[in-house]
């Protein structure tokens, strides 16, 4: 076929060249809120009890106000006009900056815990580092956020300990899934030159501070839960640079709709 | 410190109405707030309920007036945003400004003793004393609203609205709400 020939780069991923590295640094932070939010809200109306329907619905509305403040900031950054609609609703694939880990697919109840278990644990890590951050916006929003996740992680820790421990068969489910999904822990503890730029700026924690106060909470709750902590393997998934999984075209598919097919709609 | 967000920030153009200035317009600006109800809680002011950072006339005339959202992602915090400009304009206090407040954090620690008691008298139980930073914490018993048995459990650490989580009680076998505890 002429004149459509398929580029080897995801569409937009050249437009991040041109965004400011505290934008981008910005945008990770608040997509991995954003898609994870969307992720949980998959459940709203299907989780197996209605307890646990609202308990992942709440998650996820925490999670899209974060999302909210943090692309807010990082149009602010960018200095073009772009509003967290804008950014939230009209990107290409390449331009979201989360990790490749909260775009997977939600599985059994049990999946989801362990993703989000996973999540919450560097979440909690991370905000608590960047509640002291040199940038006044981040560390507000971050400390405002630990919270939240703290208690995110209270309610996802619990179940993971109860589906671990629990019967043969919810325990094989859970090691199964939590062997599946360790595979993309690694993403969210590699240093890449953003990072390092971030750091030297006094603004984000070294990934290697944040692995090590995940590592030990992780530990704790894998061993209560009587579960298995994978070995790290090999990953090529850079979903933080743009280069995301299958899964994530879909997810936008879904979020962008609205947005795509009536452009400047309002509630 | 407070981190205002500028966009979530809105003049209001001076209107033709007579103005109050001085201490007078400060004190009928936080009568006014005293009265806006929680749209989620109406047994409560969203004074009582801690989230009124501050009044204060800034040196170019206009009322600054600061909100904190109790969670980042409450629905509620736009629907009090325009509850609070509707009696800030009622109160003819004019030109004012709303600024969200993030930092530092709310906490369920700055509901008032008054606005704790018109929770438990709606039925709702006040939060627990500030939250333990280890979150795998086991949390305190918490007492019935009803019968004040302390044999009750945490149904759902997530209720109808994001601040609030689902217990049961084990002897009067009652339903309960308990404000979370952040």
């Amino acid at each position: 076929m002429s004149g459509a020939a398929l580029t080897a780069e995801p569409a937009g991923i050249s437009a991040l060249a041109g965004l400011p590295p505290l934008c981008r640094y910005a945008l990770r932070l608040g997509d991995l809120s954003l898609i994870l939010g969307q992720r949980l809200g998959e459940w709203v109306g299907h989780a197996p009890v209605l307890e646990e329907d609202l308990g992942l619905a709440n998650i996820a509305l925490d999670l899209i106000g974060q999302a909210r403040l943090l692309l807010t900031y990082a149009g602010e950054v960018e200095g073009r006009g772009r509003s967290e609609d804008d950014l939230a609703f009209l990107r290409e694939q390449g331009e979201y900056l989360n990790p490749t880990l909260v775009e997977q697919p939600n599985g059994d109840f049990g999946e989801t815990i362990v993703r989000q278990v996973l999540i919450d644990a560097f979440q909690l890590a991370l905000y608590e580092r960047l509640a002291s951050t040199a940038d006044e916006r981040i560390a507000a929003i971050a400390a405002k956020a630990v919270k939240e996740t703290r208690y995110h992680l209270r309610y996802s820790s619990s179940w993971l300990v109860r589906l671990g421990d629990g019967t043969p068969e919810s325990h094989a489910r859970v090691q199964s899934s939590l062997n599946r999904l360790w595979r993309y822990t690694t993403e969210l503890f590699e240093e890449d030159d953003l990072d390092r730029d971030m750091i030297a700026r006094g603004i984000a924690p070294r990934p290697a501070d944040v692995r090590s106060a995940w590592s030990i909470c992780i530990d704790s709750i894998l061993a209560e839960a009587t579960l298995e902590r994978p070995r790290d393997a090999p990953y090529s998934w850079f979903g933080k640079r743009g280069e995301h999984s299958e899964h994530l075209g879909y997810i936008l598919t879904d979020m962008q709709y609205l947005q795509r097919a009536y452009p400047g709609a309002r509630w | 410190m407070s981190a205002a967000s500028p966009a979530a920030e809105r003049e209001q153009a001076p209107g033709s109405l007579p103005r109050i200035g001085g201490e007078a317009r400060v004190a009928a600006a936080r009568r006014a707030l005293a009265a806006v109800e929680d749209p989620e809680i109406p047994a409560l002011s969203i004074v009582e309920l801690g989230i009124v950072r501050f009044v204060q006339v800034r040196s170019d005339g206009v009322l600054g007036v600061g909100l904190s959202p109790t969670y980042t992602g409450c629905p509620a915090t736009e629907h009090i945003e325009s509850l609070v400009r509707e009696a800030l304009d009622a109160a003819r206090v004019s030109p004012f400004a709303l600024t969200r407040v993030l930092s530092p954090a709310w906490s369920s620690d700055w509901i008032t003793a008054d606005g704790r008691r018109k929770l438990a008298d709606y039925g709702i139980v006040p939060p627990p004393a500030t939250a333990a930073p280890d979150p795998r914490a086991r949390p305190a018993p918490i007492a019935c609203p009803r019968c004040g048995s302390i044999r009750t459990e945490c149904t759902s650490q997530f209720g109808s609205t994001p601040c609030k989580a689902l217990h049961r009680c084990r002897d009067c076998l009652e339903p309960f709400e308990c404000f979370k505890c952040i």
